[in-house]
C-alpha cells in the first residue's frame, strides 16, 4: 500500500462510521461483561470461562470488522464511486488492500478492546500468549477479509444489513463464539472445517504446550481463503462488465 | 501540455462500436479530436453518449475498435493521471468532508493540483468542511467537478455535467470549465442542452442511435441542418390544403396563425411566393432558420431513424459509413 494518505481518509471513514463502532466493537464486550462476570470461575472444556468467552467475543467482532469493511465496496458500487475510482490511477488492488487493512484496524481494536476486558475479568496470559493469541487472530481473519470483499460485489444495500449480521452471526455461532455448541459427534467434525471454529479456538491454542493450533487449522484457513479470493475474483470480474 | 510533448495525436477513436445484447450502443464511430478541442457530444437518451464516454474512459471494453488518448491506451492515459472524469453517476462517498474527499483524490495524482486551489476554482470553498452527504445538487455537482479537475488532467470527460444544476449555476459551471480549459486542457462534454453545446463547445458531435450524424462548429451544424419555417396569420384555409403546397413538409395552424415547415431556404422561398400568390390575404409573414433544438429532435426522432441516418450521410456526415 504505497498510498498513505489514501489509507489514512480510509480508516477515518471507517473509524466515523457509528455502526460499525457498535457491531464490532460495543457489542461484543457488552455481551462478554454480562455472560463471563457471572461464570468467571468455571472452566470450559478445559479452558477458564472468560478467557474462553474473551476469544470468542474477539472472533465475532473482528469478523463483523473484517466482513464490514469489505462489504461497504457495495454501497461505493450503487453510488458510481468504484467507477469513479477506476478512472484514477488507483489499482483495484490497492482500493481492496486499503479496504482490508482498515478491517484490520479495526478488528485490532476489537481485539485489544477484549484483551483488557479480559484482564480485569482475570485472564491471566504471558506476554508470549498475548501475542501468539493476536497473530493466530489476526491469521484466522484472512478468510473473512475476503469473504467481505465478496459480499461487498454480491449484495445490494438493501440487504447488506441483514446479510452481514446473519453471515456473521452464523460464522460466529457454529464457531463457538457464544459458547462451544458441537462438542463431540459428526457435528464437531463439520464445525472444524469452518474457519471461525479456529479463530475461537485461539484460546485453546495458546493454553497449549506447543502454543499453536492443529495442521488442520492452517489446512482449513488456507483453503477457506484461497476458494473465497478465487470465488470472489470471478464475481468482481462479472461485475466490472457493465451490463447497462 | 504535458501530453503534448508526448504526443500530439489528442484523443482518436477508430470504428468504435458497442453492443449490449441486441441494442447496438454504439456503431462504428470514427473520431478525431486534437489535443486542447473542446467537443460536445450532442443527443438525446440512449444515443451512445455514455456508452462513448465510458470506452474513451476505459470503463467499458469495446466490441470492435479502439481508443487512444494522446497515443495510448485508455487504461494506461488513466494510469498516468492524464484523465479527469465526472461520470454521471458517482456520488461522493460519506464520512468526509469536501476537503478531506479532495486531498483523498489529489493524492492518488502524480501531479495533482493543489486542493485549495480547487476548492476555490470550483466555488466549493465555503463548503470545504461540510460533509459530502450534506450537499444540494448543485454543490454536489461542483464537488464531482473537483474531482475530476484535481488530477489537472490533459483530457477531462464530463458526462452530462449540468444534469441537476440550475440555470445560473450551469452557466457558473461553464465558466469554470471555459477558463481551466483555456490552459490547453482537451475537454469532452456529454449534454442534452443544445445552448450548452453550441456556447460552450469548439466543435459539436451529434449522436443519435449510436451513429454521428453531424461533426462540425456550432455555427456549421446550425447551417447544415437549417431548415425553415415560415409563420403567417390566415384565416380560413384548411392544414390540409397549406401542406399540399410544394416544398412544405408540414403545416400546422393555432387560432388565426399558420406554421409551415420547409427542407431549406430554396424551399422556403418557393413556398413564400406560392403562399402570397395564391393566399392574398396572408398578412404578418415571418421566416426564420429552425434553431438546434428542432434539428436535433427533427434528426433523432426514433421513429425516423432510417430516413435520418440517410439524410445525415447525404447532407452533413464526415464520411461516417453507413449500414
Amino acid at each position: 500500500m504505497k498510498n498513505l494518505t489514501y489509507l489514512r481518509f480510509e480508516i477515518l471513514r471507517t473509524l466515523r462510521n457509528r455502526r460499525f463502532l457498535i457491531f464490532s466493537l460495543i457489542f461484543p464486550l457488552v455481551l462478554f461483561f454480562a455472560i463471563a462476570s457471572p461464570n468467571k470461575n468455571i472452566i470450559v472444556l478445559g479452558i477458564p470461562f472468560p478467557l474462553y468467552y474473551m476469544t470468542g467475543m474477539a472472533a465475532w467482532g473482528s469478523m463483523t470488522a473484517m466482513l464490514s469493511s469489505g462489504a461497504r465496496i457495495a454501497a461505493e458500487r450503487q453510488i458510481g464511486w468504484t467507477r469513479q475510482m477506476k478512472i484514477t490511477p488507483l489499482s483495484t488492488w490497492s482500493y481492496f488492500t486499503a479496504k482490508v487493512l482498515s478491517g484490520y484496524m479495526m478488528a485490532l481494536f476489537a481485539i485489544i478492546g477484549l484483551g483488557i476486558a479480559g484482564s480485569t475479568l482475570g485472564v491471566s496470559l504471558s506476554a508470549v500468549q498475548w501475542l501468539t493469541m493476536l497473530v493466530l487472530l489476526l491469521i484466522g481473519l484472512i478468510p473473512f477479509a475476503v469473504i467481505g470483499i465478496l459480499l461487498g460485489h454480491l449484495m445490494k444495500v438493501d440487504s447488506l444489513g441483514p446479510a452481514l449480521g446473519g453471515v456473521t452471526s452464523l460464522f460466529a455461532l457454529l464457531g463457538g463464539s457464544f459458547g462451544p455448541i458441537f462438542t463431540s459427534g459428526v457435528m464437531l467434525k463439520i464445525v472444524k472445517d469452518i474457519p471461525s471454529y479456529w479463530l475461537v479456538q485461539a484460546s485453546r491454542s495458546v493454553l497449549s504446550p506447543s502454543g499453536w493450533p492443529p495442521a488442520q487449522a492452517w489446512i482449513v484457513i488456507a483453503i477457506w481463503s484461497v476458494v473465497m479470493a478465487r470465488i470472489a475474483a470471478r464475481v468482481y470480474q462479472r461485475d466490472t462488465q457493465r451490463v447497462s | 501540455m504535458r501530453a503534448l510533448e508526448k504526443d500530439r495525436s489528442g484523443i482518436v477513436l477508430t470504428s468504435l462500436s458497442k453492443s449490449f445484447g441486441v441494442v447496438q450502443a454504439v456503431r462504428a464511430i470514427d473520431v478525431n479530436i486534437a489535443a486542447g478541442e473542446i467537443v460536445a457530444l450532442l443527443g438525446p437518451n440512449g444515443a451512445g453518449k455514455t456508452t462513448t464516454i465510458d470506452m474513451v474512459l476505459g470503463l467499458t471494453r469495446p466490441d470492435k475498435g479502439t481508443v487512444t488518448l494522446f497515443g495510448q491506451s485508455p487504461s494506461d492515459a488513466v494510469k498516468a493521471g492524464l484523465v479527469g472524469g465526472m461520470l454521471q453517476t458517482g456520488s461522493p462517498p460519506q464520512y468526509l468532508n469536501v476537503r478531506e474527499l479532495i486531498t483523498m483524490v489529489a493524492s492518488l495524482y502524480p501531479h495533482a493540483l493543489d486542493v485549495d486551489e480547487v476548492l476555490r476554482l470550483t466555488g466549493t470553498t465555503e463548503i470545504a468542511k461540510r460533509s459530502t452527504v450534506k450537499l444540494s445538487g448543485g454543490q454536489t455537482q461542483r464537488v464531482r467537478f473537483a474531482i475530476a479537475l484535481v488530477a489537472d488532467p490533459d483530457l477531462l470527460v464530463l458526462d452530462e455535467p449540468t444534469a441537476s444544476i440550475d440555470v445560473e449555476g450551469r452557466r457558473d459551471f461553464w465558466n469554470v470549465m471555459r477558463s481551466v480549459a483555456a490552459e490547453g486542457k482537451t475537454v469532452i462534454f456529454a449534454t442534452h442542452y443544445l445552448e450548452e453545446a453550441d456556447s460552450y463547445a469548439d466543435r459539436i458531435i451529434l449522436m443519435a442511435r449510436g451513429r454521428i450524424v453531424a461533426d462540425g462548429p456550432p455555427t456549421e451544424i446550425k447551417a447544415k441542418v437549417g431548415g425553415r419555417v415560415i409563420r403567417a396569420t390566415l384565416v380560413d384555409v384548411p392544414v390540409a390544403e397549406l401542406s399540399q403546397l410544394p416544398g412544405v413538409s408540414n403545416a400546422e395552424r393555432r387560432g388565426e396563425g399558420v406554421t409551415l415547415s420547409c427542407g431549406d431556404s430554396e424551399a422556403s422561398d418557393k413556398v413564400l411566393r406560392e403562399l402570397l400568390a395564391r393566399y392574398p390575404g396572408a398578412r404578418d409573414l415571418e421566416v426564420r432558420g429552425v434553431g438546434l433544438e428542432e434539428a436535433f429532435l427533427e434528426l433523432t426522432a426514433d421513429d425516423q431513424d432510417q430516413a435520418d441516418a440517410l439524410r445525415a450521410g447525404t447532407d452533413f456526415n464526415r464520411g461516417q459509413e453507413l449500414q
